[in-house]
C-alpha cells in the first residue's frame, strides 16, 4: 500500500472510535440524567400535547452545561444530548486536522465550511431564530 | 399519563421502531415523528426535535462500523456535507415558518416514498465509463471491499449529486428525520456511486446533517429532554440490536409488514394533516 492508504486507513480507525466514544459517553451521561428524573418523581403528570418550549437554560450550549453541574436531572439529560450533537463536530473537527496534515489544501477548506455551518447553528442561530 | 409510564412507553416504541428499522434497512427514524404524533399526542415539534436527536445517535453508533469496514468514502461524505449542511440549516429555518399540518403532509408524502424507493437499484453497467473531469479533480472515485476483493469504482455527476444532497438536507431539517432514502437517490441514481458505498457513507453523513440542524432546534427549545431521553436510548439500542440479529428467513416478510406500516402512517399524516389535525 501507497503511503496515503495508510494515512486514510488510519484516518477511517480514528474516526470511527470517535464515534463510537461520543454515542456511549452521551448514552452514559443521559442514562444518569434519566435515573435522577425517573426517579425522583416518577409519578408526575406528563403531557407534550402544547408546545411551550423550553425554558432558557436548556435552549443554549453554555446555559445546558450550567445547569447540568447545578445537579439538575434534565439539565443532565440536556447535557448528554448535547454531548451527542457535539459529536459529529468532533468528527469534522478531526477530519480537518487530517486533512492539514496531509496537505489536502482542497478538502481542508470545504471540512472548515462544514465545521463553519456546524458551529453556527450551535452557537450562533439564535440570530435567526 | 405520569413519568413512569410515558417515559417507558415511548421508550418500548422507540426500541421496536429502532430495531426493525435496521433489520429491514428502512431506518427507524422515519416512523418516530408519526409514532409520537399520532400515538402518544406530542406535539409535532417536540416529536422533530427528539426525533433528530435520535438520528445523530443511530448514524454516529452505526457509521462507526461501516467507515471501519472501509465501505464509506470520506471525500465523497465531506463535499456533499456542504450541501447537505446548508440544507439542513434552510429547513431548520423553514420549520418555525411552515404551518405544522403542512409539515405532516409533507411528511407523509417522504414516508410513503422512502418505503418505495429503498429497494430500487440502477441497472449495472459492464463497461464503466470514462472518469468525470469533476470528480476526478475533486479525488472522489475510490475503491471498496467486495466478495472478489477490492474493486473500484468512477464517481458521475457530482453537481446533480450536490442539489439533491442540498433538498434532501432540507428535508431533514425541515422534519428532524435522517433522509437516508434521498441521500441514497443522490449519490446512487445521480452519481453513480455503488450502492454498498452509497447507503454507508449516506448512513454516515446523516449525523452531521442532523447536528446542523439540531443546534437550531435547541435554541428554539424543541427538544425536550424528557422526552428525547427514552426515544434515544429505545432507537439507540433498537438499532444496534437489529444490525447485529440477523434473521435471514424473516426478514423478507418483516420488511414487508413494515412497509406497510411506514405506509400506512405516511397516509395517515397525510390525511390529518389536511385536515388540520396538527
Amino acid at each position: 500500500m501507497r503511503p496515503r492508504e495508510v494515512d486514510e486507513v488510519k484516518l477511517e480507525h480514528r474516526i470511527a472510535n470517535l464515534l463510537r466514544l461520543g454515542v456511549v459517553l452521551s448514552a452514559f451521561v443521559v442514562i444518569s440524567g434519566a435515573i435522577m428524573y425517573v426517579g425522583f418523581h416518577p409519578l408526575s403528570r406528563v403531557s407534550y400535547r402544547t408546545f411551550q418550549g423550553e425554558p432558557d437554560e436548556l435552549k443554549t450550549a453554555h446555559g445546558v452545561v450550567r445547569y447540568a453541574f447545578s445537579g439538575n436531572a434534565k439539565g443532565i439529560m440536556q447535557l448528554g444530548l448535547l454531548l451527542l450533537i457535539a459529536t459529529p463536530i468532533a468528527r469534522v473537527i478531526s477530519s480537518a486536522v487530517a486533512f492539514a496534515i496531509e496537505g489536502d489544501k482542497m478538502y481542508l477548506l470545504f471540512t472548515l465550511l462544514v465545521l463553519a455551518v456546524l458551529l453556527y447553528s450551535l452557537f450562533g442561530s439564535f440570530l435567526i431564530v | 399519563m405520569n413519568v413512569l409510564e410515558f417515559t417507558f412507553l415511548i421508550w418500548t416504541g422507540s426500541l421496536l421502531a429502532g430495531f426493525l428499522g435496521a433489520l429491514t434497512g428502512l431506518g427507524g427514524g422515519v416512523v418516530l415523528v408519526p409514532l409520537l404524533t399520532l400515538v402518544f399526542k406530542v406535539d409535532f415539534r417536540y416529536a422533530i426535535g427528539a426525533s433528530l436527536v435520535s438520528v445523530i445517535a443511530t448514524s454516529s453508533g452505526s457509521a462507526a462500523a461501516y467507515v471501519k469496514e472501509g465501505f464509506s468514502n470520506i471525500r465523497i461524505g465531506m463535499f456533499l456535507e456542504i450541501a447537505t449542511t446548508l440544507g439542513a440549516l434552510l429547513g431548520a429555518y423553514l420549520t418555525a415558518k411552515v404551518p405544522a399540518s403542512a409539515l405532516a403532509v409533507i411528511l407523509g408524502v417522504v414516508l410513503i416514498y422512502s418505503a418505495f424507493a429503498a429497494r430500487r437499484t440502477r441497472p449495472r453497467t459492464e463497461t464503466p465509463d470514462p472518469p468525470d473531469p469533476l470528480a476526478t479533480k475533486l479525488k472522489m472515485n475510490g475503491t471498496f471491499p467486495d466478495t472478489s476483493g477490492v474493486r473500484s469504482y468512477n464517481v458521475y455527476r457530482v453537481p446533480a449529486g450536490f442539489c439533491i444532497m442540498f433538498g434532501a438536507g432540507a428535508i431533514s431539517g425541515l422534519l428532524g428525520i435522517g433522509s437516508g432514502a434521498l441521500k441514497v437517490v443522490a449519490m446512487d441514481q445521480a452519481m453513480k456511486i455503488p450502492f454498498k458505498v452509497s447507503t454507508t457513507t449516506s448512513n454516515f453523513m446523516i449525523g452531521v446533517t442532523a447536528a446542523a440542524s439540531a443546534g437550531v432546534y435547541l435554541s428554539r427549545g424543541y427538544i425536550d429532554p424528557a422526552l428525547a431521553m427514552p426515544v434515544m436510548l429505545g432507537v439507540l439500542i433498537g438499532s444496534l440490536m437489529g444490525t447485529r440479529v440477523l434473521v435471514k428467513t424473516q426478514t423478507k416478510l418483516l420488511r414487508l409488514v413494515f412497509s406497510g406500516v411506514i405506509v400506512l402512517l405516511g397516509l395517515q399524516m397525510v390525511f390529518k394533516g389536511l385536515h388540520g389535525g396538527f
